[in-house]
This record gives C-alpha cells, sequence and structure tokens, in this order.
C-alpha cells in the first residue's frame, strides 16, 4: 500500500524528476565546474524568481498561465526609461521606478483582467496575443511617440534623428544592481524601524478603536527588535553586515542556525509552557536533517561552491517576500474568493462572490507583481534591450513553472523556486553541453528553446486531455458520476449545448 | 436610414469596416504622394497570391472544428523539407527540361517539392490531428505551442540534417542549413512568371493568381462534396452530426490534415513569390499573419469560407503593402509598417477571441 504511494507521489512528480535527470546529464556534459554552474544559477534565480512567482495568483484564480505578464514588464520598462531619462540613480532611483511602474501595471492589469472577463475559458490564447498586440503598441511608443510626438531631448538614448529610443539602454551607471547592493546593514535598520513603526501603529489603532491592548507582548516585542538593532553596533557584527553580498556557505549555516533554534524554541514552548502535545518525531526529523545539511557543508566540493557564491541579500529577501504575501493573501478573504473562483465560477457566484472583480483584481496583483519583477531582472542585468527584454518574458516564466511541476491549474512558491532552479541549470548548461557533444553551441541553445516551447505545449495539452477525460470543461455543477454513466456523448452534449 | 447603418455594421463586422477604411485612407494618401499606384496594384496582386493558400488552410480547420489553426507551421516545415530536398538535388534544373523551356524545369521542381511537402505533410498532419482530437475545446492554446514547438525542434534538425548543396548550408565549415535560401537558382518566381502580363508599369502574375484560385477551386469543390459537407456538419455540432451517423473524430482528421497539407503547398508558393525560403524562426509567426488575414476576411472561429480568404487575404495584405511605402513618407527607413502588422494582425485576433468566447468552449 505504501508502496503504492509512493510510486504515485514518483508519477506526480514526472515532469520534476525528468528535468532533474536532464539537467545532471547536461551539467555532465558540459563539462563544466560546479562552481561556475552554481555561481551563474544564483544569479539567475535572483533574476528570475521574482517573475516566475508573479505567476502565481492568476493560477489559483483559474485564469490559467498568465502570459500577460508581458505587458507589466512593459510597465517597467516604460518607467525605466523615463527614470533614466530624467537622471535618476541608486537604489533611489530604483525605488522610484518601482513607483512609477507600479500605477502603469495597475491600469494595464486592470485592462488586461477586463480583456480576459470578455474571454473566459481562452485566457491564455488571448493573453500571448495581447503579448504581441501590445507589443505593437510598446514599440510604437518607443519607435514613434517618445521623440516624435513627445519631445525628448536627449543624445544619449535617442536615436540621432531625435525621433525613437536607441536599442539598448546602458544601465550601468543609473540603476545596476542598485537593489543588489543594498548592504544588509541597511536592511536591519530599516527592518527595525518598521518593526518599531508597525508596533506602535498597531497599538494606536487598538487604542483609537478602543480595543484591549496587550501592553506586555508589544513590549517584549519592541526590547528584541531593539536588542537584534543593538547588535548591529558591535563592531564585528557590523562589519560583517556593511557587506551588501552574503556568502552562501554563511546563508546556509544562518538558515541552519535559524531552523535549528526555531523548532527548539517551538518544541520547548508547546511542550513545557503550555504542555500540549507535540510531535517529537517531527521536531527530532528537521533537526537531524538541518544537522546533516550542515555536516554537507564538509565536503570539499560542496564546501568550493558555497564560498564561491555570493548572494545578493536585498533581492534574495525580496523574492522570500512574495512568496511570503503569495501565502498570507491565499489565507485572506480575498484569496479564498480567488480559489473559489478558480475552483468554479458557478459555485463562487452562487456563493455570491463578483467573479470578474476577483478576476480583475489577480490580474493587477500579477501585472504588477510582474513589473516590479522586470525591474529586479533589469537592475542585475545592467542593459535593458528597448526592444527586446520583455519579449521572452512570459515564455521563460511560465516554462520555468511547469518545470518545477506546476500545472494549469495548480502552483505553488515551492514549485516555482524549484522550477527556476532546474530550468534555468538548463539555460546556462544546454549551449555548453551542445558545443561539447555536437562542437556546436546552436544547437544547445535549439534545444533549451525547443524544451521551454515543449514544456508548455505538453503541459497544455495534459491540461486538456485531463479536461476532455473529466467529461467536459462545463460539466461543474454536474455530478461527475452522471457524466460518466452517461458516456461520451451526454458529455459533449453538456459541452456542446453551452459553446459559444 | 440609420438603422440600415446599423445592419449593414453588424452584417460586415466593425473591425472589417475598418480595416476597409484605413485601407482606403492608404489608399488615398499613396495617391496623395503621387505614388505610382499600378505598381503598388502589381503588388497588392503578387501578394494576395503569394500568402493566400497559407490563409486558405484556415478554412478546413476552422470548418471541421478545430478552430483557427495557429499550428499550420505544422505543414509549412513540411513543404519547407520538400523545396530544400528540391534545391539539394537540384531538381529544378533537370538539363533535359531545361533545353525545352526552362520555366518548364522549375514547375517541375516545384511540383516535386509540392508533392514531398504534402506526403510529409499528411504524415505530420495525421499525428497532430489524433493530439488534436484529445485535446477538444482547447485546440487554439494547444495549437499554438505545438506550433511553436515544432519551430524549435526544426531549428535542431535545421543544423544536423545532412544537407550538402552549396546554396543551403552555410560556408567556410560552418554548420547546418542557412538562415534564408535563395531560390534564384532553382524555382524562384516560378508561378510568378508563368504567363505575367506587363502592362505599363502593373504586372499581373497570372500563374500565380491561377494557382491560387486552383487551388481554392479545389477546397471549394471539396466543401461541396459529401465528405466535406459532413465535415462541416461535424465542425458546426458535433452532437447532431454524431446522431446523424458522421463519424465526428474522423471528420476532425480529415480537415485537420487538409489543413496541414495546404500549408505545405502554402509556404512553397509563399517561397517562390519571396524568392527565399525562411528557415529557423523565420516561419514562427505565420500562423498568426494567417489567422489575422482570414479573420479580417470575415471569419469566426466557427465559420471561415473561400470567400473570407480572397477578401481576407487581400485586405490585409494590400495594407501591408502600402503600409511601407506610406510610412516611409512619414518617416524614412522607419519600421512602422512592422509595427502596424503587429497592433492590427494581432488585434483582430483578441477581437474575434473576446467575440465568440474563443474556441476553448465553457
Amino acid at each position: 500500500m505504501n508502496k503504492r504511494k509512493i510510486m504515485d507521489q514518483l508519477f506526480e512528480q514526472k515532469v520534476v524528476i525528468l528535468f532533474v535527470i536532464l539537467c545532471v546529464l547536461t551539467i555532465i556534459a558540459s563539462k563544466q565546474p560546479l562552481t561556475f554552474v552554481a555561481n551563474e544559477l544564483f544569479t539567475r534565480i535572483a533574476r528570475n524568481s521574482f517573475l516566475v512567482l508573479a505567476l502565481i495568483i492568476p493560477v489559483l484564480a483559474g485564469m490559467g498561465l498568465n502570459f500577460g505578464i508581458v505587458i507589466g514588464a512593459m510597465a517597467a520598462q516604460i518607467a525605466v526609461f523615463l527614470t533614466t531619462h530624467w537622471g535618476f540613480v541608486g537604489i533611489g532611483g530604483f525605488l522610484l521606478t518601482a513607483l512609477l511602474a507600479t500605477p502603469m501595471a495597475v491600469f494595464f492589469g486592470f485592462l488586461v483582467g477586463k480583456l480576459f472577463n470578455k474571454a473566459k475559458g481562452s485566457e491564455m490564447i488571448c493573453g500571448l496575443v495581447l503579448g504581441y498586440f501590445a507589443d505593437g503598441l510598446y514599440q510604437l511608443l518607443f519607435l514613434f511617440i517618445f521623440g516624435g510626438v513627445i519631445p525628448i531631448n536627449n543624445p544619449k538614448l535617442m536615436i540621432a534623428t531625435g525621433v525613437g529610443v536607441k536599442n539598448t539602454i546602458d544601465l550601468k551607471d543609473t540603476i545596476k544592481y542598485s537593489l543588489d547592493t543594498v548592504p544588509m546593514l541597511t536592511i536591519v535598520e530599516i527592518g527595525f524601524y518598521i518593526v518599531v513603526a508597525a508596533i506602535v501603529l498597531s497599538a494606536l489603532i487598538k487604542l483609537i478603536q478602543k480595543q484591549p491592548v496587550n501592553w506586555k507582548k508589544s513590549l517584549i516585542s519592541l526590547v528584541v527588535a531593539g536588542a537584534v538593532y543593538a547588535v548591529t553596533f558591535i563592531p564585528a557584527v557590523e562589519s560583517f553586515l556593511a557587506a551588501d553580498r552574503l556568502l552562501l556557505l554563511w546563508a546556509v549555516e544562518l538558515w541552519i542556525a535559524i531552523v535549528l533554534v526555531w523548532q527548539i524554541a517551538k518544541f520547548l514552548w508547546l511542550k513545557v509552557i503550555r504542555k500540549e502535545d507535540v510531535n517529537v518525531k517531527r521536531t527530532l526529523a528537521i533537526c537531524v536533517a538541518a544537522v546533516l545539511v550542515y555536516a554537507i557543508t564538509y565536503i570539499p566540493a560542496v564546501y568550493e561552491i558555497l564560498i564561491y557564491v555570493r548572494l545578493p541579500v536585498m533581492t534574495y529577501l525580496c523574492i522570500a517576500g512574495l512568496c511570503l504575501f503569495n501565502t498570507v493573501l491565499m489565507r485572506t478573504r480575498l484569496g479564498q474568493n480567488m480559489r473559489t473562483v478558480g475552483q468554479s465560477r458557478v459555485v463562487a457566484n452562487a456563493a455570491g462572490i463578483n467573479v470578474d472583480r476577483t478576476r480583475i483584481t489577480a490580474m493587477i496583483f500579477s501585472t504588477v507583481l510582474a513589473s516590479w519583477g522586470q525591474l529586479i531582472f533589469l537592475q542585475n542585468v545592467g542593459t535593458f534591450s528597448t526592444y527586446g527584454a520583455h519579449t521572452q518574458v512570459g515564455q521563460f516564466a511560465i516554462a520555468a513553472l511547469l518545470v518545477g511541476g506546476a500545472s494549469v491549474q495548480k502552483a505553488t512558491n515551492k514549485q516555482a523556486i524549484l522550477g527556476v532552479v532546474l530550468f534555468h541549470t538548463l539555460f546556462i548548461v544546454a549551449p555548453l553541453a551542445g558545443k561539447e557533444l555536437f562542437g556546436n553551441a546552436m544547437i544547445g541553445e535549439y534545444f533549451r528553446v525547443f524544451v521551454s516551447y515543449g514544456v508548455i505545449a505538453l503541459a497544455l495539452a495534459m491540461h486538456a486531455w485531463k479536461k476532455v477525460a473529466k467529461v467536459g470543461p462545463s460539466t461543474e455543477f454536474a455530478p461527475a458520476s452522471a457524466g460518466a454513466l452517461g458516456g461520451g456523448s451526454s458529455a459533449s452534449a453538456a459541452s456542446g449545448g453551452t459553446a459559444g | 436610414m440609420r438603422d440600415n447603418a446599423k445592419v449593414l455594421v453588424r452584417q460586415v463586422g466593425l473591425p472589417r469596416i475598418i480595416i476597409a477604411g484605413f485601407f482606403l485612407l492608404l489608399l488615398v494618401a499613396a495617391g496623395g504622394f503621387q505614388m505610382d499606384l499600378l505598381q503598388l496594384c502589381s503588388d497588392f496582386l503578387r501578394r494576395w497570391g503569394m500568402y493566400g493558400v497559407l490563409v486558405l488552410a484556415m478554412v478546413p480547420a476552422v470548418q471541421c472544428g478545430i478552430g483557427l489553426n495557429f499550428g499550420i507551421s505544422m505543414g509549412i516545415v513540411g513543404g519547407l523539407l520538400g523545396g530544400l530536398i528540391v534545391v539539394e538535388f537540384r531538381l529544378a534544373n533537370i538539363p533535359a527540361l531545361v533545353a525545352v523551356h526552362p520555366l518548364l524545369a522549375q514547375w517541375v521542381g516545384i511540383l516535386i517539392a509540392i508533392l514531398i511537402g504534402v506526403v510529409l505533410a499528411a504524415g505530420i498532419g495525421w499525428l497532430y490531428a489524433l493530439l488534436l482530437n484529445r485535446v477538444k475545446g482547447s485546440e487554439m492554446t494547444v495549437t499554438t505551442y505545438v506550433g511553436f514547438s515544432i519551430i524549435a525542434f526544426m531549428n535542431i534538425l535545421w543544423t544536423i540534417l545532412p544537407f550538402q548543396s552549396g546554396e543551403l548550408i552555410y560556408p567556410n565549415a560552418g554548420q547546418g542549413l542557412r538562415n534564408t535560401i535563395s531560390l534564384a537558382d532553382s524555382y524562384s518566381g516560378v508561378m510568378n512568371n508563368t504567363f505575367a502580363i506587363t502592362i505599363g508599369s502593373l504586372t499581373i502574375p497570372t500563374g500565380l493568381l491561377l494557382f491560387f484560385f486552383l487551388m481554392c477551386l479545389l477546397v471549394w469543390l471539396f466543401m461541396r462534396s459529401k465528405t466535406g459537407e459532413a465535415m462541416s456538419a461535424a465542425g458546426a455540432n458535433p452532437n447532431f452530426a454524431r446522431a446523424n451517423g458522421i463519424n465526428v473524430n474522423r471528420m476532425r482528421l480529415v480537415g485537420t490534415i487538409l489543413s496541414t497539407v495546404l500549408a505545405a503547398v502554402g509556404i512553397l508558393v509563399y517561397a517562390q513569390g519571396f524568392g527565399f525560403m525562411q528557415l529557423y524562426n523565420g516561419p514562427m509567426m505565420m500562423g498568426f499573419t494567417s489567422v489575422a488575414a482570414v479573420l479580417i476576411g470575415g471569419a469566426s472561429p466557427r465559420k471561415a469560407r473561400i470567400s473570407h480568404v480572397l477578401i481576407g487575404t487581400f485586405l490585409f495584405q494590400s495594407i501591408m503593402a502600402l503600409a511601407l511605402p506610406v510610412a516611409n513618407q512619414f518617416i524614412p527607413e522607419s519600421n512602422l509598417s512592422e509595427v502596424m502588422r503587429l497592433i492590427i494582425s494581432n488585434g483582430i485576433i483578441i477581437y474575434a477571441l473576446t467575440q465568440t468566447g474563443g474556441g476553448d468552449r465553457e
């Protein structure tokens, strides 16, 4: 019984397993040192994860894979162009760009949502075509309106004739690495102020609303926050935090320490103070796993990677923050509504949920997040290809999500991150493997592109296949058994009846 | 009067009126710039014939019920392979035939290419149809990505296929087939030049148009045949068709294969008119262009007729032919026409998707 369960699990994960094998084989074939692959990989995780995570909300809202994130990316690029033209630099420039991109993305997301509501059931093809359509408008804006209609006098950005923006914009002196290089010290400092502000505000709000305030808890939180902040004034800690990149080794050690402390503290809290039953086995297993991971860091090959790779802290924090946001959102009422709409629009409607509005909200979220994701991508790459940076955004993000084991109807943070790791490993090594195996890097490159299209085609086909096997898409409110008894013809009768 | 106008708008469709109006506007602008209208007209005719068969491939697909076939690249690669084989073995330059008439040799060449293309496309189309029969209701989404995938897959093949001819492969020990293959020494312009009539600056590519019309006629005849009628019935209302003893899946199979085969023929007609064969990502968006053209002609994801193909291709391609010179008058050396192509072709597809709720039945 148990064995069969494991087999089922393995079968569920077939896409992931296939890609793990593929990645391992291509890494071997490429003959590249692991340190190189790991370093490239962590750069690409920082660059792309945000965009991939931006896809999750529409999937849960039942709108499928959002090819419309291209439009969010365009909003970001318009903002980048404007701030570059106005000459804002550094993290301030980056934040201003984000601030500028957000209302645009909200507006675009609203329009996309409106459109998708008119093409329910074919959001994906509609989103894809919409991406191309928007690309036309985008080119119109950058090639003719900038300079042609809106006078922009900037020989560094504009083509010599003064009409149209140059092909590439160098962000080296403006926002390149602006987010990646925020020092940890600043992050801790800002974090401290945010925590303090949050505690004070919540207490104030409760006072105004005449609710009882838990003074003891607030005070303890304040003291803890203060203590953490105070620690940063110790010279050794201060010098450690002054850097903007974190060595992967330290990141792993830090993470293991946090896991251990958290598990033990939780255990003690529940067992000793609250006297509740706790799953000792689980706690123990996690602790042992953490220690094992720590032991692995002593393996020379692993150690070599760990002391080679440096992580941009702020970027990774942003990605972690988005994961958290996705999780928290799904626990709110809005998130629950999205989930209900995703499962069945009919049921959602019957439950009094405004289906169209929920779908539009999901699209706005996704589009705004995509625009921020594109900003993170651009600040890391450092050169902005005016007419090319957005074209493959949807394609690669969606392929990555699917490689991680997600489907048209189900996607999680874990799948997104895993997908980014696998897809981008292939991204890095496939051309090199092609060169080693066939003496032609292009073959590897083409193979990679083929994989990215192929995996999407496969996922879409499997989704459609399942939908047909489940006896038509429109039998949501009919009991499934009735469809099964009626056989194929009654099934398609149901789907045919509501066609068009 | 007002009601009449409303009825007219509803019958012809707002986007078609806009696009036709845009075409007239461009035409007037071209006249205003004192361009050679006759030469532009020859351009219209040439492009009409060149793209026509590719657009025609939409008719059986839509009629058999799989909707707009974004995946005609499945057939296109078949046609390209046929064309490559003809160039490789110099089948368009068989000396005995060249001695009779060069055009005859070229015709033999392109017909062999079409024959090979059709055979390959029929095989690919059959597999493709089997897939599509399993994804009923989401064909368009699937066809788009399957179409992209085959292009990406063929990219690998184009690099490793063992072609030898110097016209095909990259010079200087490069690997793989060229991106753009010149047909100047094989069958370039064979249809365009057959019985071509030149009056002043107006050139009528009679052979090309005749071939296009012949293809239209064949499809039209097929649609009037018993199988064709059954196919349309299966596409329009599968349950009704099934109740009448029509094998719906088989009809979809026939329609998909026919569409794929027409795409293979279409790309060769296009290539001979263009003078080049484009490999790699060249044909990637051809599906979109063809879909847009047939939609402009008045088709919907549920219904497409030969007249839609004729009108749509003419309007769309004429706008494209006009846009470049007119746009250049405003902004020299710009690719405004390319931008316009993106906006028009994708705009009309989105419009069609929102009108019918798409091909995905919900």
